[in-house]
């Protein structure tokens, strides 16, 4: 049997706290979360908002510190690191948000938006890092006359294209897409979800794809991971997740998504959530889901649940994820059987 | 109707010609990219828009009145009472400094004469039936006390306690999760169904549409472009905006596959083109569609702004 390769990223019991507004409460944004992303993988991870995932996304590109656990990059720890080789290795490790309004500045032409994080680096000579500029705006399909252009004279889709260019210049091997189709028309969110997938086949990109949009994650992820107030309650590849769900919230958030489908191909009961997240400075005892899953007992209000591996490769954080996972298998062989015989 | 701007440049029309009519217990979907003019249109139909720069020409007909002329007096009858309306953020609706309960108490005393007791025994039942739990203690929160959801239930709550004939809702839940989204569609799926309330949903989420509403009008560039019942409008579009729109869903595609778009964009205010407004994107295009297009008869209450619908056969969700 082969060795398992060296994760590009892994983070090992991650927690992080913020202090809240109220005096002498602290938020816990991130409590004790555990994932391997591979190289050239993209790697989803969804959740309703304040569930930790911009958080985890700020950690691992090393812009918060964690609280407590570790980061790996390709099995370092950057901790070791000393600070001038920590400032070369963490250009590898890029983040792209939500709104490229934020991230550009209005007065300045894109050209020279895209040329800023090199000069800040201060990679190269001034040429060097026009022609790598220009090369990074073909390589996302903008054409050369955009560079002299500014922010207000683009689409929406046009600006998120600068902000990946000027990302691509830094040469990165990992890169965290928090949100970045969220702020998009969807007429052309596809245009961007297809130019991501083209940069990884070229240049082998890892991604780690976060968003609430359930069809986007699983359209884009190999993996997906599910969070839930600063925890993680399910991962595992794509399909299994979306198609075959074992934790009670992944089940309720899937069929939450609202379906374009005309009401005779409709399938499925709505599972309906009440309530909405509870805070995370006071989050419930026991299970974090307990206040609003339809299956809590007793133990639940007890005892966390252990995270642990229910079927290859899937993980999830539930008391009684064996019993949904078998309940799961006996549905799909019911419903191949009934293929079948139909 | 139509509805124009007064700008830097001279007179500018946001939306042309947009006619449509909603029945009671109707549930209208009015979708389409951002800009196209769905909110201004909702807004119109409540004279909300800016009166100085923005000039609405057409009918409004709501029941007899015409709200594009009727006085101010009649106006406010209407608004808030006959016709509610909710929108995308919450927070800018509510008013900070009264906690929600007296906001709504306070809306009703404005509308009928009622006695202030009365009034609080009506905001508390509003919000009980829009799924506030302990609604005796929400009743004395301010809006910042409240999460983003609790808060869009409070605006509706507000909305419904008059028993409105009509609500227009912008965006409502645009701002929320998908599990708080699918228990506020719910409760206006309900409230429709149980009081036969018109509703005109603004949204650009196909999925919110197709499980909400009972028809949808697709906007392009601030004209109607098609207006059919939901399910034929997803499984056999007729404009190829609307095909665009479905097809560019991720959903609908293979894991992984490259995701059709519709390439180009909405034509800016002042630049609208002549003829066929979807003209530069479409890829149906052909001489003739240079022509300005009318929304033609479709048979069976469909209608749909493209000369060219019966030759083509467009691909929707379910292809
Ligand atoms: N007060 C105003 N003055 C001038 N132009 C305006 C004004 N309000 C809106 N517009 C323009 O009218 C058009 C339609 O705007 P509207 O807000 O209705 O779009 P929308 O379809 O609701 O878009 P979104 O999906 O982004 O909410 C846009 O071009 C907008 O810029
Ligand atoms: N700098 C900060 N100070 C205090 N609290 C924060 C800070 N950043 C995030 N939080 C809190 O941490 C939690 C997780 O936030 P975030 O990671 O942004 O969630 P998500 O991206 O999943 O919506 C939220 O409750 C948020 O309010
Ligand atoms: S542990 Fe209990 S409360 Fe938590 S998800 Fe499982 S059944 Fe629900
Ligand atoms: S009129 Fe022509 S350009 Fe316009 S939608 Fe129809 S086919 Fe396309
Ligand atoms: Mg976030
Ligand atoms: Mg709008």
């Amino acid at each position: 049997m082969n060795e398992a390769p060296t994760p590009t990223l892994s983070v090992r019991d991650l927690r992080i706290e913020f202090a809240a507004a109220e005096r002498g409460a602290t938020v816990k944004a991130v409590d004790g979360v555990s994932f391997d992303i591979f190289k050239g993988e993209t790697f989803g991870l969804i959740g309703e908002s304040g569930s930790g995932k911009t958080t985890i996304g700020r950690a691992v590109v090393h812009l918060v510190e964690p609280t407590a656990g570790v980061i790996l990059h390709d099995g370092v720890d950057p901790a070791t690191l000393s600070s001038r080789e920590f400032r070369a290795a963490r250009r590898a490790w890029q983040i792209v948000f939500q709104d490229p309004n934020a991230a550009l500045n209005p007065r300045s032409t894109i050209l020279t938006s895209v040329m800023e994080p090199l000069a800040v680096a201060g990679v190269g000579s001034a040429e060097e890092r026009r022609v790598a500029a220009v090369q990074a705006m073909a390589r996302v399909g903008l054409p050369d006359e955009i560079g002299a252009r500014y922010p207000h004279q683009l689409s929406g889709g046009q600006k998120q294209r600068v902000v990946i260019a000027r990302t691509l210049t830094m040469k990165p091997e990992l890169i965290v897409c928090d949100e970045v189709v969220a702020a998009l028309d969807m007429s052309i969110r596809g245009d961007v979800l297809n130019l991501f997938a083209e940069l990884q086949r070229e240049l082998g990109l890892t991604y780690l794809f976060i968003t609430h949009d359930l069809s986007v994650v699983s359209h884009i992820s190999d993996r997906i991971a599910v969070a839930y107030l600063g925890r993680l309650v399910e991962l595992g590849p794509a399909e299994a997740v979306t198609e075959a769900p074992i934790h009670p919230y992944t089940r309720a958030l899937l069929s939450a998504e609202p379906a374009p489908l005309p009401s005779h191909m409709r399938t499925g009961a709505r599972i309906l959530l009440e309530g909405e997240i509870p805070s995370p400075i006071n989050p419930p005892s026991g299970c974090y889901f307990r206040t609003r899953c339809g299956h809590a007992v007793d133990l639940c209000v007890h005892r966390a649940p252990d995270w642990r591996e229910i079927a290859r490769g899937h993980w999830a954080a539930c008391h009684f994820a064996e019993q949904f996972r078998d309940e799961e298998t006996a549905a799909s062989a019911e419903a191949g059987a009934k293929h079948q015989g139909g | 109707m139509s509805i124009s701007f007064a700008m830097a440049g001279g007179r500018q029309e946001a939306t042309r010609d947009v006619t449509f009519s909603v029945s009671p217990g109707e549930r209208i979907g009015v979708v389409g990219e951002s800009g196209c003019g769905k909110t201004i249109t909702g807004l119109s139909l409540l004279r909300l828009l800016p009166e100085d720069v923005a000039h609405i020409s057409g009918r409004l007909d709501f029941m007899g009145v015409d709200l594009a002329t009727c006085g101010q007096e009649e106006l406010r009858g209407i608004r808030g009472r006959r016709i509610g309306m909710i929108f995308q953020e919450p927070m800018s609706a509510l008013d900070p400094v009264f906690t929600v309960g007296e906001q709504i108490a306070e809306g009703l005393r404005a509308h009928g004469n009622m006695s202030r007791a009365e009034a609080r025994d009506r905001a508390l039942e509003a919000l009980r039936s829009v799924g506030i739990a302990a609604p005796e203690k929400r009743y004395h929160a301010y809006p910042h006390q409240l999460s983003g959801g609790m808060r869009q239930r409070v605006m509706i709550a507000g909305a419904m306690v008059c028993n409105p004939q009509l609500l227009i809702a912008d965006e409502p839940t645009t701002a929320l999760d998908v599990t708080v989204q699918a228990q506020i569609l719910e409760l206006l799926r309900d409230l429709s169904d149980r009081g036969n309330m018109a509703l005109l949903f603004i949204t650009h989420d196909l999925g919110v549409v197709a499980e909400t509403c009972t028809r949808m009008l697709t906007m392009y560039a601030g004209e109607i472009v098609e207006d059919a019942d939901v399910d034929a409008a997803l499984e056999h579009p007729l404009h190829p905006y609307t095909s665009g729109l479905l097809r560019a869903l991720p959903r609908l595609s293979a894991r992984r596959s490259a995701l059709p778009s519709i390439p180009g964009r909405v034509p800016v205010l002042g630049q609208m083109p002549a003829g066929c407004r979807f003209r530069q994107r479409c890829p149906f295009a052909v001489d003739g569609c240079e022509r300005p297009q009318a929304l033609l008869d479709a048979g069976n209450g469909r209608r749909v702004r493209c000369w060219r619908f019966g030759d083509l056969a467009l691909p929707g969700v379910a292809a």
